[in-house]
């Protein structure tokens, strides 16, 4: 190829990549049916977590969250219960905080062993540190659930979105979406509602 | 719940009034009376009006000749906090070119008093804001796009010819830019 030609589709590949990443981006990660990938992020205890070292687990709630967003705070509670109500039947929550503390240092490391000692959480609570594990899964917001199945091929995406239907009123909720989708996951029968949009803090990068 | 919004239509009146004197809002006033907010939010010569999403949605679908600027954001929000004026910026600058900037709260309720309205006050913030609370966020986020996750801040801009949903924020070169190209 001529020197000039290769110069051209160079430059036409960095347009298009560039184009495809600022208009495109919410198409990136994982969907329904997608296989996710483990990680090895620190806890809070300064132990470093994977998906793999829970050896009896039958999936895991992700659930990508913080402690500065007022959406995350108002469902710390709720993830609370739900770790306590199913990590006994299989489904423990693996919380991550995708933040860039230098961005948002309310989400330090440190901050974030405060904020579980002070709310008492039960289950880990881990740093994306080099943010590299939230876009692989496409979290865009803080709190975003992803319900995974463990399989014989992998982790399979069983569900993506909000933990229910009501953020503001935990008494007020019509719909538990993600208790709907573990309990028909459990059960082996199909989740009727796998994937759900809504209001959350935008990740800081 | 009755008096409530005997109170809000009086709330409305008395802001209406306030604001004969400057024509450049009158078109408001029409948009107010059309859509019947949940709540009026008043606090001296300021209020904010409160709608469920299919109060809000005509602001989103209108037809008439102007770029509609539409900015989901929270006095929370540092990155919409961040973008916020140059959203100013545009709804003054472009004014004279059909261009209108609403600012769309999703400020939780119990926040509208101790924090989205001293801030209004504070920035002295000029273009319209509103307040959306409606927690039936599956139902309505896909309405303003399908792609929208949820995430803020988000911004639609659009008019008859042209409709595009930016789920982002800017810096007020990349605003301009692109609020020009809808109005070529």
């Amino acid at each position: 190829m001529k020197p000039i030609k290769s110069v051209i589709l160079l430059l036409l590949v960095v347009i298009a990549s560039s184009f495809t990443k600022d208009s495109f981006s919410y198409e990136d990660g994982y969907k329904v049916g997608d296989y996710a990938s483990d990680f090895s992020l620190k806890n809070i205890d300064g132990k470093m977590v994977s998906l793999a070292d829970f050896n009896d687990a039958k999936g895991y709630l992700v659930i990508f969250t913080c402690n500065t967003c007022p959406y995350a705070k108002a469902y710390e509670d709720r993830i609370i219960a739900l770790d306590k109500k199913y990590k006994t039947k299989g489904v423990p929550v693996v919380a991550i905080n995708p933040n860039n503390p230098k961005v948002q240092p309310g989400d330090s490391f440190e901050k974030m062993i405060k904020r579980a000692e002070k709310k008492g959480f039960t289950f880990p609570y881990l740093l994306d540190e080099g943010q590299k594990v939230y876009p692989q899964y496409g979290a865009t917001r803080t709190p975003h659930v992803f319900l995974l199945e463990k399989t014989t091929k992998g982790n399979k995406v069983r569900y993506i979105g909000a933990i229910d239907d009501n953020y503001q009123d935990a008494e007020a909720v019509e719909t538990k979406y993600v208790e709907d989708a573990i309990e028909a996951m459990l059960d082996g029968k199909e989740i009727k509602i796998n994937s759900t949009k809504a209001i959350g803090c935008s990740i800081k990068v | 719940m009755k008096r409530l919004y005997i109170f809000a239509f009086f709330v409305f009146l008395i802001s209406c009034k306030t604001e004969d004197s400057k024509p450049e809002k009158a078109e408001n006033k029409e948009d107010v009376s059309l859509l019947e907010p949940k709540e009026v939010l008043a606090e001296d010569s300021l209020s904010v009006a409160v709608y469920n999403f299919d109060g809000l949605e005509p602001l989103l679908n209108k037809k008439d000749d102007k770029t509609y600027i539409i900015n989901f954001w929270a006095t929370w929000c540092k990155p919409c906090i961040k973008e916020l004026p140059y959203f100013e910026k545009i709804n003054a600058e472009y004014k004279n070119k059909k261009v209108e900037v609403i600012l769309v709260s999703m400020d939780f309720p119990k926040m509208y008093k101790s924090h989205l309205i001293p801030f209004i006050e504070k920035r002295g913030l000029q273009s319209r804001v509103v307040a959306l609370d409606d927690p039936k966020q599956n139902t309505w986020i896909p309405k303003v796009n399908e792609d929208w996750s949820g995430a803020i801040p988000a911004t639609l801009i659009y008019n008859k010819d042209k409709r595009e949903f930016y789920e982002r924020s800017f810096e007020y070169e990349e605003l301009e830019n692109t609020v020009q190209q809808f109005l070529k």
